[in-house]
């Protein structure tokens, strides 16, 4: 008997159609837990350095965690991964929704996908009937269009299905997998389901997830509610509304977005707009919302109500979530949101990520602005006329020629970096929101930030989104607030944080850039990432554990929730050590495929104050603290400690680890 | 006939609530797993949430009676614009759809308003319903008491509707003959 996992992946061939189920070597439970941590190993075993993004043999691996189909609270997240075809790194964007339980129920942990279709299907599983379907006739639907038609040819009301639009058929590299309100949205595999030429993947499940200890697993999750109960009637006292409280940011439900409009960048993530919360905005913003959002809604099993159904005037309807409810209009400098339920809706159909995509757009209007991008470029054609010149109609146009890789629309659906090489005339300098290749947040501050230098530099999701949560933004600003934060503060792994946040202030010695330290800086970034890496590992939503400030689940009851659900005694270490070993093993996948120091940088105009020496000591001590050497590659030590000599050895064969370094 | 008061349990559903997330089907089916708690199947719910997204519909219902015998017809009600098939407000586990039937033997399931000893103060899918939208009400009715059949009558009537009272006389006089 499996515990919380179902010890089956479904592999799909898609190539020759051949379909399996393989049942999985229970001892990868032990060493790799589930979810992204098995997901990172399957990477390692089966797709070389030597694969590109589009080449047969990268896999695109849909996975549940460990949590998924259990009672467990905000149990939801897919994790998908492939190679990305925009830095050929080893990307895992994660969804919420229903698709994972479901999957689970089914009777599967992962389906995987290897090679290409010759022609457009999508996947059908039904419990133990499995089939790839012919999509020709879904082809050019959008997104969620797509998710109701197959339910209705399905006669299945109940199934869950994610989907790509025609940005992902058209391989456009910020193409999203979009799953009811929920999509797995950054790095382009939509983009990697196109060029496979599957349309969607379906699942209706009706077999049982069994737990270890489902008494006790019970126990512990009324102790989560208790807390989630008593985080949401206590939120945290001096910190900014969004981040008192739990879950994802409230994007559907609060209507005050004077923090993001004010603090995020407008523009190709130009300039900040300090003082664009006025009265005036504030009441119509918060009356186009109550209009638009006909009920708040959640994901499997989850207290909170991050998403929405959205209904705005004549505009279809749609689910929304987050932040896209922004990203479009600051980046096209329009300051109604009536324009944005409608582009996001169309963006939602094309099935394209709203963080870099909208970016994408307002660097094509500033090329333009500034005589790179001509008229010549943005002409029409027999079947679409030319761009607009107004701010609204010029987003909706380039959003068209993107989704569809027409025109400028092709060049630009490669992202900023590419577009920008490939355009030449100066157009890199205006690309400039990039790491690793990938659009960042429109996010430009003032003073370089320790914490934040190393988590922008190192992480492998590659974008900032999700990768801070339990250590406090900014410092509080007089001693008792400190004390009253840390005295109650049950996530911290060791007491010694709190003495950190005791003693770190706004002004003088102990305080920004300075402090905390570098030595602290990476323990707390490590501290940070290993609880990404549990969530990731689990399919838990990081809102409700590693995106947020005292969350309902962190490193002290994790591993009782785990030693309950799956049989195993897992203490803190023991899961310490297993999200190591994975996050080694996706460093070492990536070092493979040629990541290096030289990397792992944030833009240049992240920060206007900059302390190059600071910053070199930083990335230097983060990497000894992790056991990597000066490149940023893990150590043959390190590795041995992790049970990874296999990972060493085909480093030292393929040359990027030398002996005797350190 | 003599009156007697009867408690009756209600669980009063604010759909208008529901955000969707389906926990009141997670822990209602790890309740009724065997053993308690150890599986999680919300097919095994007796507690579905009917869900139309797009058409905001969110909709949870409790499984009622077993019936041998579909309806003649499939009515629909449009309610403050939203089109509803009568089935979806229907409690039956019913043959014309899988709703309410265990998965492997198709047998049906009803809710018992979650049944245990000690008596739990609510149900489970309330307790754990974490938008309000199910609110556990008890009551308590005047009713005519009843003169309750014991469950061999009840059998026994059930044949003899079938089959009439001379055939199955027959056959009891028949089988007692051999005994």
């Amino acid at each position: 008997m499996r515990y919380a996992e179902t010890g089956y992946y479904l592999e799909i061939d898609l190539a020759t159609g051949n379909i399996e189920r393989v049942e999985t070597d229970p001892k990868l439970l032990e060493l790799h837990l589930g979810g992204l941590g098995t997901s990172v190993k399957l990477m390692w075993d089966r797709v070389p350095p030597e694969v590109k993004a589009f080449d047969p043999g990268n896999i695109i691996t849909f996975s549940t965690g460990l949590f998924n189909g259990t009672p467990a609270f905000s149990a939801n997240r897919t994790v998908v991964t492939f190679v990305s075809p925009q830095n050929e790194f080893l990307s895992y964007p994660l969804m919420g929704g229903f698709w994972s339980a479901e999957l689970k129920y089914a009777g599967y942990d992962k389906v995987i996908f290897r090679n290409k279709s010759p022609k457009w299907v999508y996947l059908w599983i039904y419990n133990d009937k499995v089939e790839l379907r012919d999509a020709s006739h879904l082809v050019g639907k959008g997104a969620l269009e797509t998710q109701d038609l197959i339910r209705e040819e399905l006669k299945e009301p109940n199934a869950q299905v994610a989907a790509i639009g025609i940005a992902g058929e058209h391989r456009v590299f910020t193409a999203s997998i979009e799953q009811g309100r929920s999509s797995a949205s950054r790095l382009g595999g939509g983009a990697i389901m196109g060029d496979k030429r599957i349309k969607a993947v379906a699942v209706r499940g009706t077999k049982d997830v069994y737990l270890a200890r489902g008494a006790e697993f019970m126990e512990l999750l009324k102790d989560v509610r208790k807390y989630i109960d008593f985080r949401n009637e206590n939120p945290i006292p001096g910190v900014m509304t969004i981040l008192a409280g739990i879950g994802s940011p409230q994007e559907m439900k609060h209507t005050d977005e004077k923090w993001h409009t004010e603090s995020f960048a407008w523009g190709n993530a130009r300039a900040r707009r300090k003082d664009f919360w006025t009265k005036e905005i504030e009441e119509s913003w918060s009356k186009s919302q109550l209009e638009a959002i006909k009920r708040l809604i959640s994901c499997y099993g989850c207290p909170q109500q991050c998403g929405a159904l959205i209904s705005y005037r004549d505009t279809p309807r749609y689910m929304a979530k987050c932040f896209g409810k922004l990203t479009y209009a600051m980046a096209a400098y329009v300051d109604n949101l009536d324009f944005a339920w409608r582009i996001l809706r169309r963006a939602t159909e094309y099935g394209v990520d709203s963080f870099s995509t909208p970016q994408i757009l307002a660097f094509a209007v500033e090329l333009y602005e500034a005589g790179i991008l001509t008229d010549e470029d943005l002409k029409g054609t027999s079947t679409y006329g030319p761009c607009p010149s107004d701010k609204e109609g010029r987003f909706y146009w380039l959003l068209d020629r993107v989704a569809r890789r027409e025109g400028i629309g092709d060049i630009l659906a490669n992202g900023t970096y590419y577009a920008a090489k490939e355009i030449g005339k100066g157009a890199e300098e205006f690309a400039h929101n990039t790491i690793k290749k990938h659009e960042q947040l429109p996010l430009k501050l003032g003073m370089m930030d320790p914490l934040y230098y190393l988590m922008y530099s190192t992480n492998e999701k590659v974008s900032i989104t999700q990768i801070e949560g339990n250590w406090p933004q900014a410092p509080f600003p007089t001693k008792e607030e400190r004390e009253a934060f840390v005295k109650d503060w049950p996530q911290v792994p060791d007491e010694k944080f709190k003495q950190y946040v005791l003693d770190w202030e706004p002004r003088g010695e102990n305080a920004n850039p300075y402090y905390p330290t570098p030595q602290m800086s990476a323990e707390i970034v490590d501290w940070m990432e290993m609880l990404h890496n549990v969530d990731d590992a689990l399919g838990l939503c990081a809102g409700m554990a590693s995106f947020c400030l005292k969350p309902p689940y962190h490193i002290n009851n994790y591993p009782q929730l785990i030693s309950a659900a799956t049989g195993m005694d897992l203490d803190k270490e023991g899961l310490k050590k297993i999200v190591n070993r994975s996050r080694n093993l996706h460093r070492a996948y990536n070092n493979r495929r040629g990541l290096r120091r030289v990397d792992e940088k944030p833009p240049e105009d992240h920060w206007k104050k900059r302390f190059p020496e600071l910053e070199e000591q930083l990335l230097s001590t983060y990497y000894k603290y992790k056991g990597w050497n000066m490149d940023g590659i893990p150590t043959k030590e390190r590795l041995h400690e992790l049970d990874l000599d296999y990972v060493a050895k085909d480093l030292e064969q393929r040359g990027i680890l030398k002996d005797g370094q350190d | 006939m003599a009156k007697i008061k009867k408690k009756i349990k209600t669980i009063k559903v604010d759909a208008d609530k529901c955000n969707g997330c389906r926990l009141c089907e997670a822990v209602c089916s790890a309740f009724h797993s065997m053993p308690k708690w150890n599986s999680n199947n919300p097919t095994r719910s007796r507690i579905q949430i009917i869900r139309y997204p797009l058409r905001d519909i969110w909709l949870p219902v409790f499984a009622g009676e077993y019936t041998p015998a579909e309806c003649m017809g499939r009515d629909k009600y449009v309610i403050a614009g939203k089109e509803y098939d009568e089935c979806t407000f229907c409690r039956a586990s019913c043959p014309s759809r899988g709703l309410f039937k265990e998965p492997d033997s198709g047998l049906p399931l009803k809710c018992d308003m979650c049944e245990e000893d000690p008596p739990r103060e609510k149900p489970l899918c309330v307790e754990w319903c974490l938008n309000d939208v199910l609110i556990y009400e008890e009551r308590e009715e005047e009713v005519d008491e009843e003169v309750k059949p014991e469950d061999v009558e009840v059998g026994l009537q059930a044949m003899i509707n079938k089959y009439g009272m001379e055939k199955v006389m027959d056959t009891v006089a028949r089988i007692s003959q051999k005994e």
